[in-house]
């Protein structure tokens, strides 16, 4: 096994306001692994999600990346940012510049790689994800389903240690939804690290290796899929994969 | 059937043409009653050959039109530096955290100041006041300290439209500009100030037709420009036609641009609609 895993979260709270959002959260994710985030809307995973992207500065705590101390003063935020991919709920696409434009402008302008190279290797991403022909394309002529998948692809473009995705298939319409789960499954497959946070419980027992139940900002139960969905031991836990299953959704 | 939809067709047509019989025959009426009105009042005869004299109108207005060539001139250097010069205080402005406060602070002042005098005022201060300082290197041409006080007070004016525009960006797309690495800086130039320059384009059309017209302000100081060259003829003859040569030349000028903003403004509208998003 690895000895320094890919991320460690330690007592990591944030508040908005006076309203704390996260009340300690200790969580740490070997390389390799797909961790998923569950949990009601307002539960805190987005915001924790945000707060390892460094989007949001934590207000207590320590966060490690790759064994580096991502929160300590000092520390470039830019230059974390690059290791670290986030894909949003509602795609954030720059809609004034074509799909390979917005897969190319990290590397170039972040890792100042030129145009040339820079091309090649989003067309290549591309290509993988079977969007290379809506590379002229400006997201606005994209479904939603695509949009999204260039979003991840740019995400992926700055080759990033550890994928950050928050509920990325919330806003599609449902027959848009599996396009996007099997890019994530492919990215799985090929040993790419990943926290997700989402609503999709069957993806989630699908993909994760360990599942958290976070409730009202606090870690509340963790462990192994079949563990959490079957047999969780918390009360809450249950509660709210009760509601999930009423909804139909597991 | 078939005689179904001849009368819908037909019923569609008349409609159409109704509203443009309509709209004509209004139209005539209007200025028909507008120029009986005008015509008929006592002192029309005395306005008439004092405004609207061909001899005179044939004479003043190439002359008029060649002066209005400067028009054009301190129209285009000055908006070339409006543009540039409003989106840096607007950028100033947008700039966040506490370490930029003071800057943030004169690009607050500078806009409040210069959208607060009367151009009138400024063209005057500068145009007397900055060549009577005898200063060596420095330009002591009215026309260009006009100029600049023409640049000056529409930067102010510009920088807020352009400020509006980068503010109308969601935060979320310099989230994800953030995300990928990008500095402030990266996330303004490439991802933020973009958008925000194509949506701010028909109000700064607005702002470039006050322009053109406020460079007739620079005759004030000694410049010959349409407006002085018509009074100049004004004065030479004793009758006012010149003056409505030059009104008609500003027109024939900024009508082009008028109908570019409105058709701009429209083509952006449908495109929100279109994209789903409310006007």
């Amino acid at each position: 096994m690895n000895a320094s895993p890919c991320l460690v979260l330690q007592d990591v709270h944030k508040s908005f306001d006076k309203r704390e959002v996260l009340k300690g959260i200790d969580l740490s994710v070997a390389e390799h692994e797909v961790v998923c985030l569950i949990g009601a809307s307002g539960s805190g995973k987005s915001t924790l999600l945000r707060c390892i992207n460094l989007i949001e500065p934590i207000d207590v705590g320590k966060i490690f990346v790759v064994g580096r101390e991502v929160t300590a003063p000092g520390v470039d935020v830019n230059e974390i940012r690059r290791g670290i991919g986030i894909v949003f709920q509602s795609f954030n696409l720059f809609p004034h510049m074509t799909v390979l434009e917005n897969v190319t402008l990290g590397p170039r302008k972040a890792l100042g790689l030129d145009r040339t190279q820079a091309d090649a290797q989003g067309v290549e991403l591309l290509r993988r994800f079977g969007l290379e022909d809506r590379r002229a394309d400006y997201p606005d002529r994209l479904s939603g389903g695509q949009q999204q998948r260039v979003a991840i692809v740019r995400a992926l473009a700055m080759q990033p240690q550890l994928m950050l995705l928050d509920e990325v298939t919330s806003a599609l319409d449902p027959e848009l939804v599996a396009e996007v789960l099997s890019v994530i499954r492919e990215l799985a497959e090929g040993g790419m690290t990943m926290v997700i946070a989402t609503h999709e419980m069957g993806f989630a027992a699908d993909i994760a290796n360990r599942v958290c139940f976070l409730d009202q900002g606090v870690l509340l139960e963790e462990g192994p899929p079949e563990q959490i969905f079957r047999s969780p031991s918390n009360p809450r836990t249950q509660e709210f994969l009760q509601r999930i299953i009423a909804a139909g959704r597991l | 059937m078939e005689g179904d939809r001849r009368s819908r067709i037909l019923g569609g047509m008349s409609a159409d043409a109704r509203n443009v019989t309509i709209a004509l025959v209004s139209t005539v009426v209007f200025f028909t009653v507008v120029v009986l009105v005008i015509t008929n009042s006592p002192g029309w005869p005395e306005v008439k050959t004092a405004f609207f004299n061909p001899t005179v109108f044939r004479e003043a207005f190439p002359e008029v039109l060649r002066a209005f060539w400067l028009n054009i001139k301190i129209f285009c250097v000055a908006e070339v530096f409006i543009l540039a010069f409003a989106l840096v205080i607007a950028v100033i402005r947008s700039l966040p955290g506490p370490v930029f406060f003071p800057i943030r602070a004169l690009a607050i002042v500078y806009t409040d100041f210069f959208r607060g005098i009367p151009t009138i005022l400024l063209i005057f201060i500068l145009g007397f006041g900055v060549p009577a300082l005898g200063l060596s290197g420095v330009p002591t041409s009215a026309l260009v300290w006009a100029t600049v006080a023409l640049i000056i007070i529409y930067s102010a004016y510009v920088a807020e439209v352009y400020r509006a525009g980068i503010e109308s960006v969601h935060p979320s797309q310099d989230a994800a500009a953030r995300s990928l690495g990008l500095t402030r800086a990266q996330s303004l130039r490439y991802v933020v100030v973009p958008q925000a320059v194509r949506r701010v384009v028909p109000p700064l059309l607005n702002d470039f037709i006050g322009l053109q017209k406020d460079t007739a302000l620079v005759a004030l100081i000694g410049p010959v420009e349409a407006f002085r060259q018509a009074q100049i003829d004004t004065s030479a003859t004793f009758n006012f036609t010149p003056y409505v040569a030059a009104a008609l030349i500003f027109v024939a000028f900024t009508i082009p641009l008028a109908r570019l903003t409105d058709w701009l403004n429209e083509r952006s509208r449908r495109r929100r609609l279109a994209a789903g998003i409310a006007p």
